[in-house]
């Protein structure tokens, strides 16, 4: 498993799945990329789509008690997070891979000052002392952001509105300047110009640190800003990855054209409707065996829904999953909402 | 918080009067005296009613009372030749205290050892059994388990002595048998805390940080569940006191408890109303100290905050 010394992280053919009630639930089926130092990777698909679980199998996070561990590797440090010890996972756990989740009113514990919070990882991690670590803790307030910094450790989560809070779980995740942030969903639960600060914010702090990110959502338009590339993900796989350039400009499968065609446009051109892509996700307790999309997809042909589609490059970075590509496919064009308008 | 409890306290009193005026109306209400004995002449009766007052129009006889209590005098017993009231009560307390508090501490300490592996252990064969211990806690009265207590760990196994209370080992049954329901309401309340707190994103978080799964439990999982077990203070304390006047029946101890059954045996009204006044009192208090806890603990309802 030689690794290219561009990447920080390789996850290949990862595959997870949940035993439920209704059946084994197959979360993630097969998902590999690549994380290069100092890069923000987005990873963008519609709920449900397995963001979350890629992310949390990472950290290793997954509820014990009904998840299943397919299959796949996940080398960082020249060792498989995957089959680390819970001993070997903990000393990864903040120092070297750390975590921002969705909802900040949630994230934080509410009978705990934040400043003992912060203070949790860089006593464990770090070894400080209580007095460097509360020192260092009004530091990485400050450092985040949030005025006060002082009095403000001394509070609780209650004391702060949604975005501060989530400034707060961005400073116990920077705490011991971990090599990979995972940000799933930093900003889904905060108001759209809080949004912008968050996302300004882990930018910022990115280039201060210089820390690799995942960043996961499921809105196109709050990645073209901040990512480096993109990872679409539709029904556990991911269906197209490439640059931002690339994924915005040159889209290459009907899922993608059906999450741009679903961003708001800053231009607000009310003739142009926003188009959210008709239907709904597959079933993951009987997943199809073809392409996942064919069900929703305009352009679908009589092979995608008998076998998933092989990658089609298009440059070294940009690839999609898609039977469109295929030699004696008919060629489809994108809709004009998607490319045309930028 | 000082203004908070000045008010809590003046609502305090305020239950306490209506609580008192009522228990008195109601015992004037009720048949018998306890002069009834065939053997007093009537002029006897008619002395002893003048002693105790009890001739007087029941207006002016609730003002004395009442006057008297503010005070701190509870009036004298009308059986046990005019000995003080509250002097009695505070003669029995230590033992019944005795029995109560150690009743807490076993089931503050079984029940959370039982609540937490049951929650640690979830689903499996430990966590059923400490859910049958629990259930069987609740649903077993202390007149039931108490006998049980007798004939298992004393007579059979002849671990503790079955009555009367000379040492502390004669307290051990007693406070067992009262022990039972907190062990189960503790180990129950944990149990369910604990599994909902562990579902929790901020658990999830304090694992993201690379704590042990020891630290999340013992700094996270246990300070946020403990914080609700505060809400069954007040009616732990209305068990225990119920409680205490069946256990202390049937292990013979002489405690508040069982003066209490003999005073209403006997019609020794002023000892019931009395007795009355004093649990009340123990129960209010509890209710506060659950309030005012409950805003130390919690910061998210910290009275001084957001509450107001
Ligand atoms: N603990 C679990 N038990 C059973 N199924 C689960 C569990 N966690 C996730 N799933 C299922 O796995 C699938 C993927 O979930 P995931 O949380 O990764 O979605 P997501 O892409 O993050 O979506 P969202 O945008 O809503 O966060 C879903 O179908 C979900 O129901
Ligand atoms: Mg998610």
């Amino acid at each position: 498993m030689a690794m290219n010394n561009d990447n920080i992280l390789e996850v290949r053919d990862l595959r997870i799945s949940f035993g439920t009630y209704a059946g084994e639930v197959q979360a993630v089926r097969g998902v590999s990329f690549d994380l290069r130092r100092r890069e923000t990777l987005a990873i963008v698909g519609e709920s449900g789509s397995g963001k979350s679980v890629t992310a949390k199998s990472l950290m290793r996070l997954l509820p014990e008690a009904n998840t299943i561990f397919k299959g796949g590797e996940a080398i960082f440090d020249g060792r498989d997070l995957l089959k680390l010890s819970e001993k070997q996972m903990q000393r990864v756990r903040g120092p070297k891979i750390a975590m921002v989740f969705q909802d900040p009113m949630t994230s934080l514990d509410p009978t705990m000052k934040v400043g003992n919070q912060i203070s949790e990882s860089l006593r464990k991690h770090l070894g400080m002392s209580r007095a460097k670590a509360r020192e260092r803790s009004v530091e990485l307030l400050k450092l985040v952001g949030i005025p006060n910094a002082e009095e403000r450790v001394k509070q609780y989560p209650h004391q702060f509105s949604g975005g501060m809070r989530q400034r707060v779980v961005i400073a116990i995740a920077l705490a011991c300047e971990p090599q990979i942030l995972i940000a799933d969903e930093p900003t889904t639960a905060l108001d759209v110009t809080i949004q912008a600060q968050i996302l300004d914010l882990l930018r910022e702090l990115q280039e201060k640190i210089g820390t690799s990110v995942i960043l996961i959502t499921h809105d196109l338009g709050v990645v073209a800003s901040v990512a480096d590339r993109i990872a679409v993900m539709y029904a556990g796989k991911i269906v197209e990855m490439g640059t931002v350039r690339e994924t915005f400009y040159d889209p290459q499968m009907p899922y993608t054209w059906g999450l741009l065609a679903s961003i708001p446009l800053p231009t607000a051109d009310r003739s142009q409707d926003l188009i959210p892509i008709p239907g709904s996700p597959p079933d993951m307790s009987d997943p199809p065996k073809g392409c996942p999309f064919t069900a929703r997809c305009p352009y679908a042909m009589r092979v995608c829904p008998t076998e998933f589609p092989e990658y089609t490059t298009f440059s070294a970075e940009h690839k999609a999953a898609c039977w469109l590509h295929h030699p004696m496919a008919p060629n489809v064009e994108p809709p004009a909402r998607v490319g045309g308008t930028r | 918080m000082l203004r908070y409890v000045a008010r809590r306290t003046l609502y305090m009193l305020l239950a306490l009067f209506v609580i008192i005026s009522v228990t008195f109306f109601i015992s004037k209400a009720l048949p018998g005296t306890p002069f009834a004995d065939d053997k007093l002449t009537p002029q006897i009766r008619k002395q002893l009613y003048e002693k105790y007052g009890l001739d007087e129009p029941i207006l002016v006889q609730y003002e004395k009372y009442m006057l008297n209590v503010a005070q701190g005098d509870l009036g004298n017993s009308f059986y046990f030749e005019s000995r003080p009231v509250s002097q009695m009560i505070l003669q029995r307390l230590p033992v019944s205290m005795f029995i109560g508090v150690q009743a807490v501490i076993f089931g503050l300490v079984i029940g959370m050892v039982l609540g937490i592996v049951a929650a640690l252990r979830h689903n499996t064969l430990w966590d059923t059994l400490a859910v049958v211990v629990a259930v069987l806690g609740v649903s077993v009265p202390s007149f039931v388990l108490g006998p049980i207590l007798q004939y298992w760990l004393g007579l059979k196994l002849g671990w503790f002595p079955i009555a009367f209370f000379e040492s502390w080992i004669y307290s051990v049954l007693p406070s067992l048998a009262l022990s039972v329901f907190v062990i189960s309401t503790v180990a129950r309340f944990i149990r369910t805390e604990m599994l909902e707190v562990m579902g929790q994103d901020y658990i999830t978080l304090a694992k993201a940080k690379g704590l042990s799964g020891l630290a999340v439990i013992l700094k996270h999982v246990l300070r946020n569940a403990l914080i609700p077990l505060v809400t069954v203070m007040a009616p732990l304390t209305i068990y225990l006191i119920t409680g205490s006047l069946v256990v202390e029946q049937i292990f013979a101890v002489p405690g508040i408890g069982e003066q209490f059954v003999q005073s209403i045996v006997v019609n020794d009204y002023s000892m019931i109303l009395g007795t009355t006044i004093f649990f009340s009192v123990l129960f209010i208090l509890a209710l506060l100290i659950q309030d005012i806890m409950y805003g130390i603990i919690d910061p998210r309802i910290r009275i001084s905050g957001a509450k107001e």
